[in-house]
């Protein structure tokens, strides 16, 4: 059994050199030891423009060897050639398994991918095992209201990774060793390609890779008062969430919102400030590792979730706890 | 422009999941079924194609005889006609993919649309495998959509992390809606009188088959209730506490 992980980079950055993003380290770690159990092999697979050299860092997370597509049409990213790359290199080193991460990149590819080898899909897994010879995913639907068991019978399989939840280990190995793969692109293989890259909220990290959050509700009263959330997000380093409540409302932006219709995530923390806690919000978030609720009414669902709870006005002790953990924090 | 709109019934977002009988699937019985939300945005986005540069648009689904319920409330918005890909065993992303790119093969779409995912399995999947099966380019997750028609290009937006990219599609193309790409309407009374007589099509799926099998079903660990800490800024000082200690995150 060939496994192999695709290790993506900070791709339309590149002004900046291209680096592995942290998903590529959980893909190669997780195919590494999946390999390991299965008693097979697992290599990583870069793309890009500027990838070459980057590649041996892989072997700190158990790559031996890493297959390295590098063209200069590939600087931006293109989920049609890039699609077509992967398949070429998966059908050239006879490679069994293709894990991803389950990023905007990895979502995007996956299923490309998987009906150009007519390979079964299990799409945002948290948890991949070996049973029987073959691999047996779990996975959570209905946003993590039910998790399920899921196995491919098709001789290629293709898996994505839920960001956060699997270890990248720690570095250590020695450095891989980059093999070249030329992969013959033509202009009719960019029917779709990405022309340009614009980063938002500068300085707080993306909800679904931060490692903290803290969300606000519809007890905050109106736009205004997120104030006293993002005063907390910037002392913790963390990303901003939002309620579908306030989001309908107009006082966040879409892409802030946290549950069943909007993001699913995992961080180690996170902090709902004044939501009641929906089944639906509750979906989106329940599968953090710790959750912290502040929230006015003693009987909002929200406490059933949380690992911490205060009871009480939001105005008062998120201030409160922004001053503390600002001392705690020697950030004062 | 030939616009076609691929729409799936799911569980609304209330729903609690139970397991059902066989192990492997959710309990329906108490369940209140709706059209996808994410769909609802792909819809919008074809009937706003078609108000500006004419055209007609075609809603597709596949499943038991309950679907025809999410094409009527597509075509209360606006629209045209329906296709019912009519199985009671719709099977994974891939059979799905197949069902519908046998039946979107050779109609001379311009756009597929689809939602970026249904609420029910998650696996934001089957428009990008169309898109590969039917040879197109797609774009997933999108939230802004520029279609010119002369130079048969589609300029969108899609969300990445930390932000948001621009994709260049050449038509025909295949769309994943996300939320943000526009507010759908509301199906009008009038809408809804009309969407009666609009014809829907039923086809009979051949030939998918499901890759992936499901083996076991179950609700996650319940998440314990942990400890309220207090009423007041009192409890703060231990909040801080076990942050540090307990859950060694700050």
């Amino acid at each position: 059994m060939k496994i192999i992980a695709f290790a993506e980079t900070s791709h339309g950055l590149q002004e900046a050199g291209s680096k592995f993003k942290k998903v590529a380290f959980e893909a190669a770690h997780a195919a590494s030891r999946l390999a390991g159990e299965l008693g097979g092999e697992a290599e990583a697979l870069v793309i890009g423009k500027g990838v070459e050299s980057i590649g041996p860092e892989l072997g700190g997370y158990g790559m031996k060897k890493v297959r390295v597509v590098e063209d200069e049409k590939l600087s931006q990213y293109s989920a049609t050639a890039y699609a077509k790359a992967i398949a070429f290199v998966v059908e050239s080193v006879s490679a069994d398994v293709v894990i991803f991460p389950a990023s905007a990149m990895g979502k995007d590819l996956a299923p490309r991918v998987a009906a150009k080898l007519k390979a079964g899909l299990a799409a945002d897994c948290i948890a991949l095992k070996a049973e029987g010879g073959s691999v047996l995913a779990t996975r959570p639907v209905y946003a993590g209201k039910g998790l399920i068991d899921v196995k491919i019978n098709s001789p290629k399989k293709v898996f994505t990774l839920r960001p956060n939840v699997f270890s990248p280990g720690a570095p250590n190995g020695s450095p891989a060793s980059v093999e070249k793969i030329a992969v013959d692109l033509k202009d009719s293989d960019f029917t779709s390609r990405v022309t340009g890259v614009s980063v938002a909220k500068a300085g707080r990290p993306d909800l679904t890779e931060a490692n903290i959050i803290v969300s606000g509700g519809r007890g905050l009263g109106g736009p205004e008062n997120f104030n006293i959330v993002e005063g907390l997000a910037d002392v913790l380093g963390a990303a901003v969430g939002a309620s579908r409540a306030v989001v309908d409302a107009g006082w966040r932006p879409h892409d802030d919102q946290v549950g069943q219709t909007g993001k699913t995530v995992s961080p180690s923390l996170y902090v709902a400030v004044a939501i009641s806690g929906a089944i639906q919000h509750l979906a989106g978030m329940s599968s953090s590792k710790y959750i912290v609720a502040i929230n006015k009414d003693k009987d909002a669902p929200i406490f059933q979730v949380a690992d911490y709870g205060i009871v009480g006005d939001a105005f008062e002790i998120v201030p409160e706890l922004t001053s503390q953990l600002k001392k705690a924090l020697g950030r004062e | 422009m030939k616009l076609f709109v691929c729409v799936n019934q799911v569980p609304d977002t209330e729903t609690k999941v139970k397991v059902g009988q066989d192990g492997k699937t959710i309990d329906r019985s108490e369940i209140n079924l709706i059209l996808n939300p994410y769909d609802e945005f792909a819809i919008e986005a074809a009937l706003q194609l078609k108000d500006k540069n004419s055209g007609e648009v075609t809603y597709v689904s596949v499943g038991g005889d309950s679907h025809k319920e999410v094409i009527r409330k597509a075509l209360a918005m606006g629209g045209d006609k329906g296709i019912h890909i009519k199985t009671d065993n719709a099977g994974d992303s891939y059979s799905v993919a197949m069902m519908l790119a046998a039946a979107l093969k050779d109609t001379g779409a311009d756009i597929i649309f689809f939602g970026k995912q249904s609420i029910d399995y998650d696996d934001s999947a089957v428009g990008t495998m169309v898109a590969e099966m039917l040879g197109l380019p797609s774009a997933s997750v999108v939230v802004k959509l520029d279609v010119d028609v002369s130079s048969k290009k589609a300029v969108c937006e899609r969300e990445i992390e930390g932000g948001k990219e621009t994709v260049e599609l050449t038509l025909p193309c295949v769309i994943t809606a996300q939320k943000g790409l526009n507010d759908p309407r509301y199906p009008s009374l009038k809408g809804i009188m009309a969407a009666k007589s609009k014809p829907i099509q039923e086809i009979t799926p051949s030939g998918a088959e499901s890759l992936t099998e499901v083996v076991a079903m179950r609700k996650p660990p319940a998440k314990q209730p942990g400890k309220i800490l207090g009423t007041d800024k009192s409890a703060v000082p231990e909040l801080v506490k076990l942050l540090h200690e307990e859950a060694k995150i700050i």
